[in-house]
């Protein structure tokens, strides 16, 4: 039986934890490359819902959830650009909300 | 023969390809520079722009381009004798398919990562991406009404393989959750699915299903087709990430093993070819060799279908352009390997001349099944397998990769339908759910309407698919001759197998043209005619750029 202290050092067994952590790099890679695209792409049109939802109240659609969401726009500001120029405005669709 | 020394043959003839073709295409034609900004790097997004590990990006390459019909393609072929798809598949391999889809991932990274469609708009013409995106669609609906029929009649013939292949459907399921939620690591969960897949396997032979011959009015196998297009339905409309990718991974696992066992049964037994070399006693109604051979095996020795994972993703993760060669070369050679494989099952796999014939009854009557059959015979003989344990193994493996490919089709399709919506202003195309509707239809139509309301005569379209894979190809080709043209480099090797397969693929079609019409088979002379009609466009579309690229070079040149 080997204790914790000396197992730690076992050329053997750090040979074998490198080599297991290598094919676990190699499984995931291999798992997720292929569907890494499509994967995110479906996660960003949800996400854009949840936008619509935070900016819905400064476009004029009623909101009764404005109290709570105003308080994410800051939260949000970075991916406000990409969301309006994928939603097709080219520039920011808010007259008090410059972005661009 | 023995079929050892073909298998060292083919392989030392694929190997030559690698090392020493596709080495001088590297460097003398493509000329790659492993100083070249690759779109990975230079649009680096961590989504779909990610460099990627060679080795990995060859898995999923191989393991995305390989699938069923390098197997049923070949099976069918050698009813022509041996030697011909023998020799097609290694000199394809070598002077077409590794310079296609070695060419493909390297027009599309010089490209910005653009996808084979994009690129013919791009560089060809708008007019030659119209007729892309007709053929795309066209090969998609054979493949798909193609390899229904194929799973329907392996679950006819082989019912002990019924409880595996759909329980491998709740194995990736499975999976993809415990991947998912990260119950456990990756590599444990792949040993966990690799395990629960072959004890299926296992205990298939004692739980056989068999659908009766008759079933409302409809037969086993129409019934079968009509089931696998519903599941696909549902498969394809599912996030990826809950059937599809965990399904591709097991699929890819199962590829390398079921190679390594078929390789590994034909060192171990060392079986003679019975089939003839060249069968001067092929069944009536085949078709003749010269031009039919070069459709009906496609995949294997050159398929259109590789172009679009070559350059819809694999060339978005190609960390240095000198790895295209190894990715796209090797991947095809990959594949070449495969079809090696189905040759020599479906020809020494058999105790004798007799059973062979017995087997090889008519055109078409072979394929996939002489395939399973062959296999399993060395399977069981070389490595001590039960018969019916092999013979499922290998039922699995074809029936998984035709159905992945099917899941994967019609979401394709699907997309079609729903570009076609968009482009006509067409509300209710442009949803999921009729598009898929729509998708499943128009394949279910040439299912039937092929072969009759039994749905066992779909595999008349095998040599019309190899048509529409072949038009694929050669618009591939035309894109990268092109691009060598105003690089001022030699074309040849481009060309040169872009007008054999454009020759071959319209010959072909006018031979099958008479046959369906003496048949008085209409649904099916329609549809050649069609294809011919994107063949004889294609072809002069091939002439037209060439002339005006060289024209261009010309002028610029004084």
């Amino acid at each position: 039986m080997h204790d914790d202290h000396d197992s730690g050092h076992d050329p053997r067994r750090e040979r074998f934890r490198a080599w297991l952590s290598q094919a676990r790099f190699f499984a995931e890679e291999v798992y997720s490359s292929r569907y890494r695209g499509a994967i995110a792409r479906a996660r960003r049109d949800e996400d854009d819902l949840f936008m619509l939802l935070v900016f819905s109240e400064m476009m004029g659609v009623p909101n009764p959830a404005a109290y709570y969401t105003l308080e994410l726009q800051p939260l949000l500001l970075e991916r406000f650009h990409d969301w309006h120029t994928r939603m097709g405005m080219e520039r920011s669709p808010l007259d008090h909300f410059r972005c661009c | 023969m023995s079929a050892i020394v073909l298998l060292v043959l083919g392989l030392a003839g694929m190997a030559g390809g690698y090392f020493v073709y596709s080495k001088f295409i590297a460097e003398k034609i493509y000329r790659l520079d492993p100083d070249f900004k690759t779109p990975a790097h230079e649009y680096e997004d961590g989504v779909d722009f990610v460099p990627t590990n060679r080795f990995v990006l060859w898995g999923h390459h191989f393991t995305s381009v390989a699938g069923a019909a390098p197997i049923v393609g070949p099976a069918i072929a050698v009813i022509w004798g041996w030697l011909p798809a023998f020799l097609w598949v290694v000199f394809g391999t070598i002077f077409f398919a590794g310079i296609h889809d070695f060419g493909a991932i390297w027009a599309s990274v010089r490209n910005k990562a653009k996808s084979v469609g994009a690129l013919t708009g791009d560089v060809v013409g708008s007019r030659a991406r119209s007729i892309f995106m007709i053929v795309i669609f066209l090969v998609l609906l054979m493949v798909n009404a193609v390899f229904a029929v194929v799973i329907a009649g392996l679950m006819m013939n082989f019912s002990s393989a019924v409880v595996p292949v759909w329980g491998a459907i709740f194995v990736a399921l499975i999976i993809g959750q415990l991947i998912y939620r990260r119950v456990l690591s990756l590599p444990v969960v792949s040993v966990i699915g690799v395990i629960a897949l072959y004890a299926l396997i296992g205990i298939g032979p004692s739980v056989p299903i068999q659908m009766p011959a008759e079933v409302a009015g409809f037969s086993g196998n129409a019934v079968w087709i009509l089931i696998l297009f519903g599941y696909a339905a549902v498969a394809s409309l599912l996030p990826v990430w809950v059937l599809l990718q965990p399904r591709d991974y097991i699929n890819g696992l199962q590829l390398f093993i079921g190679l390594i066992i078929l390789y590994g049964a034909i060192l171990l037994l060392n079986p003679s070819i019975v089939a003839p070399m060249v069968n001067s006693d092929v069944p009536a109604g085949t078709p003749s060799m010269l031009p039919l051979l070069f459709v009906t095996i496609a995949c294997g020795a050159i398929s259109g279908f590789h172009g679009l994972v070559s350059s819809g993703t694999t060339s978005k993760q190609l960390n240095k352009e000198t790895d295209a060669r190894f990715v796209g070369y090797f991947g095809a050679v990959g594949e070449g390997m495969l079809a090696l494989a189905a040759i020599l099952a479906a020809t020494a796999g058999f105790a004798s001349l007799a059973d062979w014939q017995a087997m090889y009854t008519a055109f078409g009557a072979g394929g996939v099944n002489a395939f399973v059959e062959g296999g399993a015979f060395m399977i069981h003989n070389g490595l001590g397998l039960p018969e019916a344990t092999a013979a499922t193994l290998l039922t699995v493996m074809a029936a998984l990769f035709a159905g992945t490919t099917m899941d994967t089709g019609l979401r394709l399709q699907r997309y079609i339908f729903q570009e076609w919506g968009e482009i006509y202003n067409q509300q209710w195309m442009k949803k999921s759910a009729p598009a898929t509707l729509l998708a499943v239809g128009s394949c279910l139509v040439l299912a039937f309407g092929a072969g009759g309301a039994d749905g066992t005569g779909g595999l008349i379209i095998w040599p019309l698919f190899g048509t529409t894979n072949q038009l694929l190809a050669g618009l591939t080709l035309l894109v990268i001759t092109v691009m060598l043209v105003r690089l001022r480099r030699p074309m040849w090797y481009t060309l040169a197998p872009l007008c054999f397969l454009l020759v071959m693929t319209i010959a072909a079609l006018l031979i099958q043209l008479r046959t369906f019409f003496n048949e008085g088979n209409y649904f099916l002379l329609i549809l050649d005619i069609v294809v011919l009609i994107a063949a004889i466009m294609v072809a002069m579309e091939c002439a037209a750029a060439l002339k005006r690229t060289r024209a261009e070079m010309a002028e610029q040149g004084d």
